[in-house]
Order: C-alpha cells, then sequence, then structure tokens
C-alpha cells in the first residue's frame, strides 16, 4: 500500500489544485518555448487545453478551428494594437475563459471584434475581460453557447465610433449571463436570435441602448440591470418575450426610454422596476403584452401607450411620484386594459373596506392629451391653471379617453 | 439717508409688533417641515414647496402690501406735515415691507432645510433658485401692491384689484398661453413662448424652477431651447433683467404717482 503513497498523493494534489498543466497541456508565456496562441492551437491536439501565462501578447488575429480551450492565467492580455479582430473561433465546443482582450480600433468597414465566434455551436466564454474593444464579443450564426461573466469596458465616444458589447446575430439556445457592459454604443444587442436566456447582466453608460433586440422571438431577460444608457433599452418586432425582475433606471433624456416596445406581441413584462426614465414603458403597436407586478417610480411618465397598442393587461403595478402615470396619443376608444393597479394620484375611497377604491381611476391627465398634441405646452407643468383644469376633467371626463380607466383600483401599494 | 432708516426702523418694529409677519414665517416653516416629515426627502419638499411658493407668496405679498399702505395713511400724513421729501418716504415704506416679508419667508422656508439637509447637490441649486426666486416674487408683488394702493383712493376697490392683478398672474395668463398655444399650434412656437414667459413674474419664476429640477429631459426639443437660452449668458442676463424690470417699474410709477398725491 505505502508504495502507492506518493502516486495517491500526487493525484489529489492534482484534483485540488487542478491548474497545474498536464502533460497534454500546451503553455503560452512570453518566455517560451511557445510564445503565440497561434502557435499553441496549431500544437494543440482537438480537445486539448491552452494555457496562457501572464504576460501581452501581439500577434495576428488568432483563429481558433478546432475544439480547445483557453485559459488565460493572470494578467494575459491580447493586444490588437488598435488595427485587428483580436480572436475568430470557428470550430464547435471552444471555450475561451480569463483572458483580457485589448483595443480592437475602430473600423468603418468590417465588424471587427475582440472576440467573434462564426458559425460554431457549444462555445463557451467566461469571465474574459475586454478593454476598449469596438465589438466585443460577436456571435454570429452560433447555438448553445455560454456566455457569462465577462467585462467590457469600451471607450467610444461617438455612437458611430464604437460598436456593441455583446453582439448576437442569427443565433440560437445562447446563455447571456452576469456579464458587465459599459461604454459601447449599444450593451446588448440581439438581431435573430431565438430561444436564448439573459440573466443577471449589468448594462449602463452606454452611448445607445444598453439592450436592443430585434426579430428575436421566445428569449427570457432576467434580473438584468439597465442603467443610464443614453438612450435607455429598446425592443422590436419580436414575439414571446418575457422579461421579468429587470431594473431600468435613470435612462433620462429627451430620447431616452426606460423600455420601448414597438410590435413586440404575446410577451410578459413582469416584476421589473422602472425608476428616473424619461419614459418608462413606451409601447407603440405593442399587442396582448402583460405588464404585472411592475413598480414605476419617478419617470416622466410611467407608460405612453399609442392607440395602435392592443389589449394589453397592466394588473397589480405601482405608480408611484411619476410626472404622469400614463399618457396616450388618442381620446378614442382604447383597447387595453388597467385594473387593480396602486396609483398615489387616486383620490377615492373604499367605503366597503376591501381594499379596492369604490371610483374608477383614470390615469390620462388632461394636460398630458395637450402635451401630446401641442409639445410646447409642457412649459405650463405645475401651473395653478393646468391643475384646475385637470381636476375639472377629473370630475366630468370629456377629453380623456373614458375607457381608459382603472375600475379597481387597489388602495395600498402592492409590495 | 439717515431719515429712510428711521422710516425703514419703525416700519420694521410695526409689522414685527402687528405679529403678521411672524405668522407668515411661520407658516413656511410649519408647512416646510410637515413636507419633510410626511413627503419623505428634500427632493418631495422642495417640489410641494415651490408649487406653493408660486401661489402663496404673490397673494400674501400683493395683499397685505395694499392693505397695509392703506392702514399706514394716517401716518403717512403724519409724516408728510414733517420736513420728510416723498422720496424718502415712500423707499423707507417699501423696504420697511418688503424686507421683513422676505425675511419670513426666508427664515421660514430656510430653517428646515438647514436643519435636515439636503440630498444631494443639485437639490442645492433647486434650493437656492427657489429662495431666490420667492424674494424676488416678494419684491415684485408688493411693489405692485404699492402701485395699486396709490392709484385708487378707494380702499375696497384697491383690494378687488390687488386679488384680479394675482389672479391674473397666478391663473388666468397661463390659460392665455394654453389658448394661444393652441391657435398657432401649426407654427414653431419655442421662442414665442420664452417671450411670453419673461413677461409673467410668476411663470418666469416657475420655468427656473422647472429647468433646475431637470423636467427638461420631459420637454424634448421644447427643453432644449429653453435649457439653452436659460443656459446661456444671454438667458441669465435677460430673465435677470426681466424679474428687476418687474421690480422697479411699478415701483417707479407708484413712485411717480405718490410723489403728486394730494394726501
Amino acid at each position: 500500500m505505502t508504495r502507492f503513497a506518493p502516486i495517491s498523493c500526487f493525484l489529489v494534489a492534482l484534483l485540488v489544485l487542478g491548474r497545474p498543466a498536464l502533460a497534454q497541456d500546451v503553455v503560452v508565456s512570453p518566455e517560451g518555448p511557445v510564445k503565440s496562441l497561434s502557435a499553441a492551437i496549431e500544437q494543440a491536439p482537438p480537445g486539448g487545453r491552452i494555457v496562457v501565462r501572464e504576460g501581452v501578447y501581439r500577434e495576428p488575429t488568432v483563429v481558433v478551428d478546432k475544439p480547445v480551450t483557453i485559459t488565460g492565467e493572470g494578467q494575459a492580455v491580447l493586444d490588437g494594437q488598435g488595427e485587428r479582430q483580436i480572436m475568430t473561433v470557428t470550430a464547435d465546443s471552444v471555450t475561451v475563459r480569463g483572458l483580457i482582450f485589448r483595443n480592437v480600433g475602430v473600423s468603418f468597414v468590417e465588424d471587427r471584434a475582440g472576440l467573434k465566434v462564426d458559425d460554431a455551436r457549444q462555445c463557451v466564454i467566461e469571465d474574459n475581460r475586454f478593454e476598449d474593444t469596438f465589438f466585443g464579443i460577436y456571435l454570429a450564426k452560433t447555438a448553445h453557447c455560454r456566455v457569462a461573466g465577462n467585462v467590457l469596458q469600451g471607450t467610444g465616444a461617438t455612437e458611430t465610433q464604437s460598436g456593441n458589447g455583446i453582439h448576437l446575430w442569427y443565433s440560437k439556445d445562447i446563455e447571456v449571463e452576469n456579464n458587465t457592459i459599459r461604454g459601447h454604443r449599444d450593451g446588448i444587442y440581439f438581431e435573430f436570435v431565438e430561444d436564448s436566456r439573459i440573466a443577471g447582466n449589468l448594462s449602463e453608460v452606454n452611448l445607445r441602448y444598453g439592450l436592443h433586440f430585434m426579430f428575436s422571438d421566445r428569449c427570457q431577460y432576467r434580473d438584468n440591470v439597465f442603467r443610464n444608457n443614453d438612450a435607455g433599452v429598446a425592443v422590436m418586432y419580436t414575439k414571446h418575450v418575457e422579461m421579468s425582475g429587470n431594473r431600468f433606471e435613470h435612462n433620462w433624456g429627451s430620447a431616452a426610454f426606460g423600455l420601448l416596445l414597438k410590435d413586440i406581441t404575446d410577451s410578459r413584462v413582469e416584476d421589473n422596476l422602472f425608476v428616473k426614465n424619461t419614459i418608462g414603458v413606451y409601447a407603440e403597436a405593442a399587442n396582448r403584452i402583460r405588464f404585472e407586478r411592475n413598480h414605476f417610480q419617478e419617470n416622466g411618465w410611467a407608460v405612453k401607450i399609442m392607440a395602435n397598442s392592443l389589449d394589453n393587461v397592466f394588473t397589480r403595478n405601482n405608480f408611484i411620484a411619476n410626472t404622469f402615470d400614463v399618457a396616450t396619443n388618442s381620446s378614442r376608444k382604447h383597447r387595453s386594459r388597467f385594473e387593480q393597479n396602486y396609483w398615489d394620484n387616486y383620490e377615492g375611497y373604499d367605503l366597503d373596506r376591501d381594499g379596492y377604491g369604490d371610483v374608477p381611476f383614470r390615469p390620462v391627465r388632461l394636460f398630458s392629451i395637450i402635451v401630446e398634441k401641442n409639445e410646447p405646452s409642457l412649459l405650463l407643468l405645475r401651473s395653478f391653471f393646468i391643475d384646475v383644469l385637470d381636476a375639472a376633467e377629473r370630475v366630468v371626463p370629456s377629453i380623456t379617453p373614458e375607457t381608459l380607466a382603472d375600475e379597481k383600483p387597489v388602495m395600498k401599494r402592492i409590495l | 439717508m439717515q431719515t429712510t432708516a428711521k422710516v425703514i426702523k419703525y416700519e420694521l418694529s410695526d409689522v414685527i409688533r402687528s405679529k403678521w409677519i411672524v405668522l407668515y414665517a411661520l407658516f413656511f416653516l410649519v408647512v416646510t417641515e410637515a413636507l419633510f416629515q410626511f413627503g419623505g426627502g428634500s427632493a418631495r419638499a422642495l417640489l410641494s414647496l415651490s408649487n406653493l411658493v408660486l401661489i402663496i407668496i404673490p397673494l400674501i405679498s400683493i395683499l397685505f402690501g395694499t392693505m397695509y399702505l392703506y392702514n399706514a395713511r394716517a401716518f403717512v400724513e403724519l409724516l408728510l406735515t414733517q420736513p420728510v421729501d416723498r422720496k424718502t418716504l415712500f423707499g423707507g415704506l417699501y423696504t420697511g415691507l418688503a424686507l421683513p416679508l422676505s425675511a419670513g419667508f426666508l427664515a421660514g422656508a430656510g430653517l428646515p432645510f438647514a436643519f435636515h439637509g439636503v440630498e444631494a447637490a443639485s437639490h442645492a441649486t433647486t434650493l437656492m433658485t427657489l429662495l431666490l426666486s420667492g424674494v424676488l416674487l416678494t419684491c415684485i408683488f408688493t411693489a405692485l401692491a404699492f402701485l395699486i394702493a396709490v392709484t385708487f383712493e378707494d380702499k375696497v376697490r384697491g383690494l378687488g384689484v390687488a386679488i384680479l392683478l394675482w389672479l391674473f398672474f397666478a391663473v388666468l395668463y397661463d390659460g392665455l398661453v394654453l389658448l394661444l398655444l393652441n391657435a398657432f399650434a401649426a407654427y414653431p412656437l419655442e421662442q414665442p413662448m420664452i417671450a411670453l414667459m419673461l413677461l409673467n413674474p410668476i411663470d418666469m419664476a416657475r420655468v427656473l424652477l422647472l429647468l433646475t429640477f431637470d423636467v427638461s429631459a420631459l420637454m424634448g426639443y421644447t427643453g432644449a431651447v429653453f435649457e439653452q437660452f436659460f443656459g446661456s449668458l444671454l438667458g441669465v442676463g435677460l430673465s435677470t433683467a426681466a424679474l428687476g424690470v418687474w421690480v422697479a417699474a411699478p415701483l417707479f410709477w407708484g413712485w411717480r404717482l405718490f410723489r403728486k398725491k394730494d394726501f
């Protein structure tokens, strides 16, 4: 038995430490023998591991064309020197972990990225840093991939001179989790992406949208934070979207939206927080969406819903301290329902004490209709005259849409 | 100069003795403190207080000012038998009223903020704007009050005109602006709106407050135009000048009438 002790000790150490390079690992380090990642990929067998030691590597675009796992140790920096894409993955089952991608440089001709995955499956991109990369992570025609724990920091100054943080095009079943994206054009950009899960990401101070997607059916967005983006979040032309537990915060500016929904249908928006946005939710041609248990606080407009949006349901939401609760562009019949929400502007009473107000609440102020028709009149906001006008309209509604009312407003704030 | 100081001194002691001014300060103190207690933070308190300032200060200033000058008639007649020139007397009367009213407001509204503090640096700007516009509105509407009291012999008539004037500036003017906006909806109205707002001191103060509240983001293009105007040197100069004219013009006119008035 004692004869095997040293060997088993070694095996245990191997299991515990895990890190030390195995015999078949290819180690890249500035001291050699393998000095470039490209050379290491050439040497590594399919399914092998490549360990990149601390150092700065400057080499032509690295093409990963076989299934390998690339792991960075310490500060393993791949520098694009401001003139090229850093890594292109074209093989299936590639894992890239713990690397630092730096300095891709702006291009007006091609969509250069720190890391581009082109036509591949089962890729894993984890815990990398992207600094000043034009596009950060770019997935095109991919499936079953995982993008998690990456930190992307862009330094673009204008929309035209910067790329998107995490850019997905024509992909399926992708997990995008716990990434942090700052200073890009769009934080997360999806086009033709299906059946994907986006969770726990932080997307802030981007130059355009925190999240932007089009034609991306059946995706789930959970517990993300979209904060302080120049134009907030805009999503378009998509069915079966599920957004829950997200925070849309402080998207403030004359063209900023907490969440802009254009041509979104059959979707759910639940348990989200909308705080300090110019417009909390802007819905245009959005149909059959269920807004439930959301919290709208201190927005300019909590909800702006255009008359071409049909059959949406707003229920059990909180509306607190918004300048306007609900605005719309038409005083004709409305096809969306508001029921059992909490409105801090509600002045009704609850005589039978069942928790619901006895008179309906009309969230559309007369003034918001006036403003919608004639923008400069917003300058009369908080004028005494306007308050009197609103009060009169509330007593005898004639201009505000009669059907847009909450028949059973909740008396107490919904937790 | 010494005479003016004496008139002001007398006025001050008189105003304070009448306890009006104490009540006035106390009113603002209680309201502001209540807003802090019930409204939560300084942001909400500032917002509610600004609504109050824009309505209450002009009303109290114009009513109290008119009444005060009517009641001080005997005193004015007595002083005019003495070697006191009318300019000194008028200046003394005005300062003696505008000063305690402003001080009452500043103390009442300012103390709770000094005690509780403000949450963010931007709130400090808003608070300064609020206090400043409160003081300016006091000066403007006290001046208007003096003009009314000097113009109309009849006390009841004078008070009626004072109320009407307040109603016009605080409420009706905005109605007219809205009508104008609707009538000329097809035209770009941003520049005319600036002019219209400059013409009404209450609107002027309201817009300045709106802009410090960061509401300009709600206004899209209109907000951008306004922010650009009031952010520029020209804008600041013009708005200050407008408010200055609003103090000086009625005061000057009132003094001219006062100088020739046959008591």
